[in-house]
Parts: C-alpha cells; sequence; structure tokens
C-alpha cells in the first residue's frame, strides 16, 4: 500500500484556501448551480435536467441514483465538462466551466478529473499498460511507467501489462480503467456505473478496488449507479426522477460537511 | 499550449494507433503510389528528353545551317555558297516510285539524292555500317528498313527507280533528327546525287527541292551571315533552317507530349488523394470512440486531431516513396516505348528533381485529402465515451472550414494544371474539364444510390436485397469506388471509341465507289496511255484532274511583296508565297459547297473576265471576296482573274480537292499534269497496276489507299498505345483504391455478417452477399463511365473532329464485362479472410 499513500501525499493544496478569516473553510470541489439540460428534437424540447444545484467537498464521496432515463448521465457529463449546459453554471475544482473554450476543458479534465465507465471505454489499439499511461502522457509528464505498474500491480493485473483489451475479460478491463482513472492523481472521479457490465463477483472486487483506492487518495467521488447496495457504500446519495433531485440523503452523519 | 505536432505524446499514439491499422490504412494510401509513380516516371523521363535534346541539338538538323529552295539555286546563290565557305553538302528530295524487280513490288518513297559528306553531326545509322559511307560512291540507294522487311528485299538488291536500277546497299535505320512516324507514309531512299538525272525523275511538272547544308568553323556566327543575306534569301524565296530552329520546334511538339503526360498522371494522383481521404474518413469514423476517450482523459481537439495527421502524413510519404521507386522502374520502360516517336537518343538516368517533386507532390496531395475527413475529428464530442448509441454513426458533424479545404484542393490542382500547360487558358480548362468529369460521376453516381434506394426491389431473394442495399446503407463506399473506377473506365473507353471512330472516317473514303488509288504526276503526253492501260485492266477512271503550278503575283493592284512587308493580322504570308496547284473544271463537285458569289464555269471569249473560284479558308488568309482581283504567274506568263466565288471543300473526302479552281477555256495551253484516280478494289489488281505503270512511266507515281491506311493505323495504334498505359494507370490506382475500400468496409461489415451467421446464414449466403454487393458497384461504375465516353466521343466527334460519330458496341461491351469481372474478382480476394474464421474470433479482433 505504500503506492496509495506516496499518492495522497503528494495532493495539490487546495487553490481557495485563503480570505476572509476562513482559511479552514475547504472550498468545494464540485459546486453545480441551477443546471438545466433541454434538447430539442424537432418542434419539441426536451428537459432533461431542470435547475439541479448539488455541492461536493473534498475527500466526499456521493452516489447518483434514480430510474433510466432521468438525465444521470446527463449531469455527469455536465459535472465534468463533457457538454455544456442549457443554462446554470458548474464550478470544478475551483474553476467556472462555463466560460472556457473545448481545449481549456480539456486541461481541467487533464489536470482533475478521473473516468471510469460503464463500458470501460478502453482504446482497443493500445496495451493495459499503454492504456493507463494516456492521461499523464498527456500531461507530458516523464516516469510514467513505473506509475502504471505499480497501479496496474495493485488493480491485479501485474502480469497483463502488454495485453490488448481484446485479450482482457470484462472484468479485468474494467480494472484496468480504474488504474487509469486514478493515475493522474484526480480531484474527483466519475463513475457511471462502473459495475453495470460485470457480475456480481467481479462487481464485488471492482467495487473493493473503487473504494480502496478512492480512499487512500482521498479523491472525491461521484458514483452514477442502479445498484442501491453500491450507493448504499458513499457517504451520500442524490436521488435524480425526471430531471430534478427528487431526494438528497447523507448517510455518514459524521461526514465532512456537517463537521465544519 | 504547445503546438500540437511538437508534442511526442501525439507521435508516440499515432505510433502505437498503426501498430493495429498501419497494414489497412498503407494499402490505402498505396493508392497515391500509382500517382506518384506516373509523374515521377513522366518527370524524370522529361528531363531526360530535355536533356538528350540540347546535347544532341545539332544532330536534329546534322549540319549547322540547311537552306532549302523549291527549285536549283541560282547563280547568284551558288555565289553566295560559295562565299559562306566551310564544308557544304547538296541534297535534292523529291516523291517518286521504287520498283523492286525480285519481289515485284513498288512503293511511293521520299528520294534523297545526297552529295557530300552531309549528315555532319549525328550518323546515319545503317545495316552494315559501312553502306552509310560506300553508297555514296556508285550507283547504290540505301533503303528504309521496315520497307525492306515489307517487300522482303536484301541488301545488294536490285531497285529500280526511275529508269535506273540501283543496287541496295544496306538498310537505312536511323536518320539524325527524324522519327520513325515521320517516315511511315513515305520511306525514306538515298541515293548519290550524281545519279539522280540517269533516274529521268526530274522533268517538268516534278516537285524536286533542294537542300545545301553547311559545316562551319567555331568561328562563324550563323545568325549574323543570315542576317547579311536576307535580301537576298528573300528575293530568291531560299529558307534557312537553324540548329536552334529544330530545337525551338522539337522542343514546342515534345512539350506538348510531356504536358499531356503529366496531366494524365496528376489525374491519378489526384484520384489517389480521393482514395486517401476516403481512407481516412473510414478510420477516422471507426476511431470515433478512441477520441472521445482521449477527450474525456483531457486530450485537446489539437492533439487528437494531430495523432491522425501525423499517421496520415507518414502514410503518404510512404506511399509517395515506394511511388518513386515504381516510377524509376516504369521510367526505365518509357525510351523504348516512346522512341518511334523521337528524334533523339535517350538514356535512362534518374532525376532527383523529378523525385523530390513526386515525394512533394504524394505528400501534399495526401495531406490536402487527409485534412478534409480529419477536420470532424475536431468537433468530435467528448460524451461519446459517455453515450454512444445517441449519436448516430453517420451524423459526423459537418465542419465549416471544410468550405476552405475543398477551396484549397481546387486550387491546387488548378495551379498543378497551370503550372504543367504553362498556359492559364489551358491549365484551367484542364483542372476545370477534369472537375466537371468529376462532378459529373459523383452526380451519376448519387443519382443511382437514390434511384437504387427509391425503387427498392422488394420481391427480390434476401440475398440479392442485401447486396444491393449495401451500396447506400452506413459507410458505403459506393461513391468514391464509382468515381475511381468510373474515371479509369470513361478514359479508356472515350479513346477507343474516338480511335474507332477517326479509322472509321479514314477508312470510308476507299468504300462504296468512292476510289482506293491515286495516280499523279502524269505529263499531259502519257495521259492518254495511262488512261488505256486503267481501261486495259478493266478499271473505272473516276476522276482525271488536270493541274497546273502558279504563285499569286499580285491581289488588288498590289503585288505580294508589298503586301508581306505591311504587318497585318489575318493574312498570312504562306498564302501569298505558296505554290498553287490549280485545276479548271466545268462544275462543282461533291465534295464541295457554295458560300459566296457565283459559280463561273466556263470563259466564252478570251476579253472575258477571268472569275475563279476560292477555297473558305485561303480566301480568308488572302483577306479577299467575291469581286477582289488577283493576278497568277502560271509559269511565266501573268493571268489577272477576278475572285467570282468562295467554296467550302470536305478535304476529308479521297479526292483531289483545290484551293483555286479556274473556270474552263483559261488554262487550257498552260504546262500542266494530270492526277488520275481509280478504283483497284484487290491487292492483286493494284500491284499489277502499279507495276505496268512505274515501268512504263517512272515519273508518274501512285498512291495506294489500302497501304497508307495501314500505316495510319499502324502511326494511331502507337499512339494510343501511350495514352492507353496512362489510362490504365487510372484504372489500377482505381482498383486500389477499391481494394482498399473493401479491405475497410469489410470491418464494418464483420459485426453484421458474425451476427447474420449466429442468425444461422452460410458463409456461401454471406459471400453471395458481398459478391453481389461488389456486381451492382462495378456494374453502375462501368455504365457511368461508359454513358460519359459515349457522350464525350460523340461530343469530340461532332464537334471537335467534324465527322460522324461511330457507336462501337463491342468495346463497350468487352470494358462493361472487364470492370464488372475485376470489381468482383478484387471483392472476393479481399474480403475472404471474413467468413473464413470463427465468429468469436472475428468478434473480439474488431478494431
Ligand atoms: N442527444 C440527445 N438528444 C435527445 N435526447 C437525449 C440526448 N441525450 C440524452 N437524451 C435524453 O435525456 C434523457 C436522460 O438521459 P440520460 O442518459 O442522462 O439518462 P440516465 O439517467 O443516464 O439513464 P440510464 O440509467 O438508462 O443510463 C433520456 O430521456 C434521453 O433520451
Ligand atoms: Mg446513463
Amino acid at each position: 500500500m505504500s503506492g496509495l499513500r506516496h499518492f495522497a501525499s503528494v495532493k495539490v493544496p487546495i487553490r481557495a484556501q485563503h480570505e476572509d478569516g476562513i482559511l479552514l473553510m475547504e472550498k468545494p470541489v464540485l459546486e453545480v448551480k441551477e443546471l438545466t439540460r433541454t434538447y430539442r428534437s424537432g418542434e419539441r424540447t426536451l428537459t432533461v435536467l431542470d435547475s439541479v444545484s448539488l455541492t461536493l467537498n473534498p475527500g466526499s464521496s456521493c452516489a447518483v441514483v434514480g430510474p433510466s432515463g432521468s438525465g444521470k448521465t446527463t449531469l455527469l457529463g455536465l459535472c465534468a465538462g463533457l457538454d455544456r449546459p442549457t443554462s446554470g453554471s458548474v464550478l470544478l475544482d475551483g474553476v467556472l466551466l462555463d466560460p472556457l473554450d473545448e481545449d481549456q476543458l480539456a486541461a481541467v479534465r487533464s489536470e482533475s478529473v478521473g473516468f471510469v465507465f460503464q463500458t470501460f471505454q478502453l482504446i482497443p489499439t493500445l496495451t493495459a499498460l499503454e492504456n493507463v499511461v494516456v492521461p499523464i502522457e498527456l500531461r507530458a509528464e516523464t516516469r510514467v511507467r513505473s506509475r502504471a505498474r505499480e497501479l496496474l500491480d495493485q488493480v491485479g493485473l501485474g502480469d497483463r501489462l502488454n495485453h490488448y483489451p481484446s485479450q482482457l475479460s470484462g472484468g479485468e478491463q474494467q480494472r484496468v480503467s480504474l488504474a487509469r482513472a486514478f493515475i493522474n492523481q484526480p480531484k474527483i472521479l466519475f463513475a457511471d456505473e462502473p459495475t453495470g457490465n460485470l457480475d456480481a463477483e467481479t462487481s464485488e472486487r471492482v467495487t473493493e478496488l473503487l473504494f480502496e483506492l478512492n480512499a487512500a487518495a482521498a479523491t472525491t467521488l461521484v458514483l452514477v449507479t442502479h445498484d442501491l447496495e453500491l450507493a448504499q457504500r458513499t457517504q451520500r446519495i442524490v436521488e435524480l426522477k425526471k430531471g430534478t433531485i427528487h431526494s438528497d440523503q447523507d448517510l455518514l452523519l459524521k461526514s465532512k460537511d456537517l463537521a465544519l | 499550449m504547445k503546438f500540437p505536432l511538437l508534442d511526442d505524446w501525439a507521435w508516440k499514439m499515432a505510433w502505437r494507433e498503426s501498430r493495429a491499422t498501419g497494414k489497412r490504412l498503407f494499402l490505402f494510401v498505396s493508392s497515391i503510389t500509382l500517382g506518384v509513380a506516373a509523374l515521377v516516371a513522366i518527370g524524370s523521363f522529361g528531363q531526360n528528353l530535355e536533356r538528350a535534346v540540347q546535347e544532341q541539338a545539332k544532330s536534329l538538323l546534322g549540319a549547322d545551317l540547311v537552306i532549302t529552295n523549291r527549285q536549283l539555286f541560282s547563280e547568284e546563290t551558288e555565289a553566295l555558297f560559295r562565299s559562306w565557305g566551310g564544308e557544304q553538302s547538296r541534297e535534292a528530295r523529291l516523291a517518286s516510285m521504287v520498283y523492286f524487280p525480285e519481289s515485284d513490288g513498288s512503293r511511293l518513297v521520299e528520294i534523297r539524292a545526297l552529295e557530300g559528306d552531309f549528315p555532319y553531326y549525328g550518323e546515319l545509322v545503317t545495316l552494315p555500317a559501312e553502306a552509310a559511307q560506300r553508297f555514296r560512291e556508285g550507283p547504290y540507294a540505301l533503303v528504309d528498313e521496315r520497307m525492306m522487311l515489307q517487300f522482303e528485299v536484301e541488301v545488294g538488291d536490285p531497285v529500280k527507280i526511275g529508269v535506273f536500277q540501283f543496287t541496295v546497299a544496306g538498310k537505312l535505320q536511323r536518320i539524325p533528327g527524324e522519327t520513325m512516324t515521320e517516315t511511315l507514309v513515305a520511306p525514306r531512299v538515298y541515293i548519290p546525287l550524281s545519279y539522280l538525272s540517269r533516274t529521268d525523275l526530274v522533268q517538268f511538272g516534278s516537285r524536286v527541292s533542294y537542300r545545301n547544308a553547311f559545316r562551319f568553323g567555331p568561328m562563324t556566327e550563323v545568325e549574323q551571315l543570315l542576317e547579311e543575306a536576307e535580301p537576298h534569301m528573300e528575293t530568291q524565296r531560299l529558307r534557312s533552317v537553324t540548329v536552334e530552329d529544330r530545337q525551338r520546334r522539337l522542343g514546342r511538339s515534345m512539350e506538348n507530349l510531356y504536358r499531356f503526360l503529366s496531366l494524365v498522371g496528376f489525374i491519378a494522383l489526384v484520384l489517389g488523394g480521393i482514395g486517401v481521404a476516403s481512407a481516412i474518413h473510414i478510420h477516422i469514423k471507426q476511431k470515433l470512440n478512441t477520441v472521445a476517450i482521449l477527450r474525456c482523459l483531457g486530450a485537446s481537439a489539437g492533439q487528437a486531431s494531430t495523432i491522425y495527421l501525423i499517421q496520415a502524413a507518414l502514410m503518404s510519404l510512404a506511399g509517395a516513396a515506394v511511388g518513386v521507386l515504381l516510377g524509376i522502374g516504369l521510367q526505365a520502360l518509357m525510351p523504348p516505348v516512346l522512341s518511334n516517336f523521337l528524334p533523339v537518343v535517350i538514356s535512362f538516368e534518374v532525376s532527383w528533381g523529378a523525385v523530390g517533386q513526386g515525394l512533394a507532390m504524394g505528400l501534399g496531395i495526401g495531406l490536402l485529402f487527409a485534412v478534409l475527413p480529419l477536420l470532424t475529428v475536431r468537433r468530435i464530442s467528448p460524451l461519446l465515451a459517455l453515450r454512444f448509441s445517441y449519436e448516430q454513426e453517420d451524423s459526423l458533424p459537418r465542419e465549416p472550414l471544410r468550405w476552405l479545404v475543398y477551396g484549397l484542393i481546387v486550387a491546387a490542382i488548378c495551379l498543378f494544371a497551370v503550372s504543367r500547360t504553362q498556359s492559364w487558358t489551358q491549365g484551367l480548362a484542364f483542372a476545370g474539364g477534369t472537375l466537371a468529369v468529376f462532378l459529373l460521376l459523383v452526380a451519376v453516381a448519387s443519382l443511382i444510390t437514390v434511384l437504387v434506394k427509391r425503387y427498392f426491389p422488394d420481391s427480390w431473394s434476401y440475398v440479392w436485397r442485401q447486396g444491393l442495399a449495401n451500396l447506400y446503407r452506413p459507410n458505403n463506399q459506393t461513391i468514391v469506388v464509382m468515381l475511381a473506377l468510373g474515371l479509369g473506365t470513361f478514359l479508356i473507353t472515350t479513346l477507343f471509341l474516338i480511335q474507332s471512330t477517326l479509322l472509321n472516317a479514314v477508312s470510308l473514303a476507299g468504300s462504296g465507289d468512292r476510289p482506293d488509288m491515286v495516280l499523279f504526276d502524269i505529263q499531259s503526253d502519257q495521259r492518254e496511255e495511262i488512261l488505256q492501260i486503267v481501261r486495259s485492266l478493266d478499271l473505272p477512271t473516276q476522276q482525271d484532274v488536270p493541274i497546273v503550278t502558279m504563285r499569286l503575283a499580285s491581289v488588288n493592284g498590289r503585288t505580294v511583296q508589298e503586301i508581306s512587308e505591311e504587318p497585318e493580322r489575318g493574312r498570312r504570308d504562306w498564302a501569298l508565297f505558296r505554290e498553287y496547284r490549280s485545276t479548271y473544271r466545268e462544275s462543282l463537285i461533291d465534295s464541295e459547297e457554295l458560300l459566296a458569289g457565283e459559280w463561273y464555269g466556263r470563259v466564252g471569249s478570251p476579253s472575258d473576265k477571268i472569275r475563279i473560284s476560292l477555297e473558305q479558308g485561303i480566301a480568308r488568309d488572302l483577306g479577299v471576296s467575291p469581286g477582289d482581283q488577283l493576278v497568277f504567274d502560271v509559269q511565266g506568263r501573268p493571268v489577272e482573274t477576278e475572285v467570282g466565288s468562295i467554296r467550302k471543300v470536305d478535304w476529308e473526302r479521297m479526292q483531289t480537292n483545290f484551293f483555286v479552281v479556274f473556270p474552263v477555256g483559261v488554262l487550257e495551253d498552260a504546262p500542266q499534269f494530270h492526277v488520275l484516280m481509280t478504283q483497284v478494289r484487290s491487292a492483286e489488281t493494284s500491284a499489277q497496276l502499279q507495276r505496268t505503270v512505274v515501268q512504263q512511266f517512272p515519273n508518274v507515281s501512285t498512291i495506294d489507299m489500302a497501304l497508307v491506311l495501314e500505316t495510319v493505323d499502324a502511326v494511331l495504334d502507337n499512339i494510343t498505345f501511350v495514352i492507353r498505359t496512362m489510362a490504365l494507370f487510372s484504372i489500377i490506382t482505381g482498383l486500389v483504391v477499391l481494394v482498399g475500400a473493401v479491405i475497410s468496409s469489410r470491418y464494418q461489415r464483420i459485426r453484421e455478417s458474425v451476427l447474420l451467421r449466429t442468425l444461422g446464414a452460410s458463409r456461401i449466403q454471406i459471400r453471395k452477399i458481398m459478391a453481389i454487393e461488389y456486381l451492382f458497384l462495378g456494374f453502375f461504375a462501368a455504365v457511368t463511365g461508359l454513358f460519359l465516353a459515349i457522350l464525350s466521343s460523340w461530343a469530340l466527334s461532332y464537334f471537335f473532329f467534324e465527322t460522324e460519330f461511330i457507336m462501337e458496341l463491342q468495346p463497350v461491351v468487352i470494358v462493361l464485362c472487364v470492370v464488372v469481372g475485376l470489381t468482383m474478382l478484387i471483392g472476393a480476394v479481399s474480403s475472404r479472410g471474413l467468413t473464413n474464421r470463427p465468429p468469436l474470433e472475428s468478434l473480439r479482433a474488431e478494431v
């Protein structure tokens, strides 16, 4: 576990720890305000998200649940700057996303965001190791391979470094994508149904890994899932229905939000 | 942010990405290979040609200066020549029949009676080699090698020229500065000048031209000599040819050949570019998800597109490099193929300029066309990684910048065409034409896909419906393949059709009751006897035309000299000074049509005005119309005439046609000779007639149209061979594009064929579906190309060659079968692996 500790220790200091004497208060890592997203199909406009507001503090974890089509993926996409809201604003890791252009958004993702997808989304032409190093190579960092090897070791794939995604099982692919998600030490990790395509047993293993890595790196976690059991393991459950927040439940009374 | 190309991450990714797809990509980019090969071969060959023309400049003429004259040089001229000094050679040239007693054959040739050591530069290549010298020393002749073959004549055999019998001293293989094609109609025969008089060929009316060739010392300024002698040359109507003149003329005609070839090469390259565009397009479509993931992980749009730009650039470069090698190999083949058309000997040498140009063009075209599909990469939303299903593959984002790229492509094509033709109008016309053909092909191709979709034959069996539907389903390659194949089909078929139309026009001349044998240079006193010979062979005399030679003296009271001195537009000197070979008759003949004025067939009394008829072209060049006064010098006697009418003449008819026709009653007593036309029909009668006439009247020449047709055919064949080779290039490029298209779309088809197989389709059925798809693809491409070819051949025949368009069904059907067959074959071969693999393996390997 030494590797994980190492990650935790190089945490970048949070930008907004100053001003007005509230030095102790940590700025939220994600702050969503009045977020609305509509789609136009012909004459009709379809409101997929309707003024959703949400604030997440560093190190916290949160599950987004809700029936299919309620807008979970849409919300996730907006939070990560993959899409632009019709109205409302997103503040990610202290950066207001709205005025940024596409390349600036990409830079923010590269700096602060990690992803885990339901369909793994490994790049088919790259080996497991190469897939893992992509995010840090993008930042033109060096010594990338040894870190990737350590991470792959931790997810139990130390001997599959040079295998292509098509040579790995679904669970193995998802573990590679976990390694990839953590390699750039993201401030916040978005996971869209990370176990949706896996059987119960593999699911369990991936979930364990996810929380383990998350805890070690003290990453904020946003988890979209249908799996209530999985949702229970986070500190907070936000339930979406028809594009609005139907309920917002704190599971951990001693969460950082309340402590301050 | 860093400049994306300097980003080593993009290079790394480009390399890793291409490990899996590189082979496929390379195949695609190799469509550029053929275009580059053509350009390098042609460019390198062109430079070698240019160098050869430079180096062998003097041997083009064989001397430093040649002075020619239509008659014997006058005393003053001879004095001038003596004053010039240097080495001199004299040559007399005339058309005449030769007769080979051994094989009993005769043929019209150009006799060259030579005295002196000409050629001073280059050499007469003969077999045996020493014959080039030896023939000058006695009653010997050098005879064109191919004619000797034709008549089975050997060195040492006799040859009768006029009334004198020579001995063949050697086979004439090459004359400096002359091409084989120039000698096809009238093969050359060299004899010593001192023996010319013994042939009895130089008589009144025979057209002999004289040439004096000079070799000067190194200090002599040829231009200066000519300048000083100009007044004399003009009054004597002498013409001069210098090495520079020859070089310029040759340069121009070679330039045309070279330009034409390089333009055809360029079409192949543009086709290759389209192949590349479609390759990258498909490639990108398959990489949508990868790009979206990379964007999720924080890659900028620039970084993502740079990956594929690098791939495209490296592949284009590789394709171009292979093309360069191929081009160099190809270039080695060109001199032997083209040597018949070239007056110089070409050596093989690689031109590094052409190589560099080929690489640059390949890379440039590859990148330019690759940028088009790459633009969409910038627009791929990272959201795709989250929800691939919502985004229709077909609705790739449209990039407004693409209009800029289209503009750049069109500009590059125009610029290239202009730089090759070195003329704005020609270049733009060529680029416009190419573009128009491309657009037409695309239009017809998309029309076909729309029609297939609209009137889909629902009642067909599943396999046929599926095959046909593949033409318009997402990721189809219909337009690209049809463009490439269609263009090749179009070029080749147009060539075929035009060739057969032209040949038909020529051979029509000898069919029906049209004459097929011409006897000319008949003296007035020989006419009766020759008519008798013709009649005795039971042959018709179809025309019996008198010819009087004359020159123009004045127009509307001003001498031709005066007129030529004031430079005026639309009037050409050749019309003023040429020797007119005119006839007289009472009525128009069926190849003529009256355009203006009135036809006067006869002059009643000597005091009447002589009203003549002019051909429209010569009337225009002289700038005269009915009512204008012309004075002709008919062998020393001035004849005053008035333009009575203007005629249009169909020159293509196998007939004696004239610029000037006099009325009956004027020229009967002038010195004249006659032309007789008859129809011999069979080769034997032809030989018999020629033999009899040549032996009795050596000065009379005969032309057998069948023979001329053969040679015309041979020349056309040679020329079209070159053009066909080039058209073949575009066909092959088309097929390479097809292979690429098939191989890339097969990745699209893997899923569905695996699915079909899982659902119970047999491998045979799946193969059938594919075969049917390629059947339709080839068929539609061929039909589109053929349709356009027929259209353009018709237009060319009608507007350009002004002849009746002959639609030959045979080549059309052949081309159709070949194109369809090839398409299906390539389709079958390149999708072979698809049905042989087990479904699971295919699904996993899907990349
Ligand atoms: N591009 C689009 N155009 C139109 N409608 C869209 C588009 N993208 C998403 N939607 C609609 O937005 C709604 C919410 O979609 P979203 O993917 O966010 O749901 P979800 O909660 O993630 O569902 P699931 O649990 O099934 O993944 C759906 O009704 C979907 O049809
Ligand atoms: Mg979803």
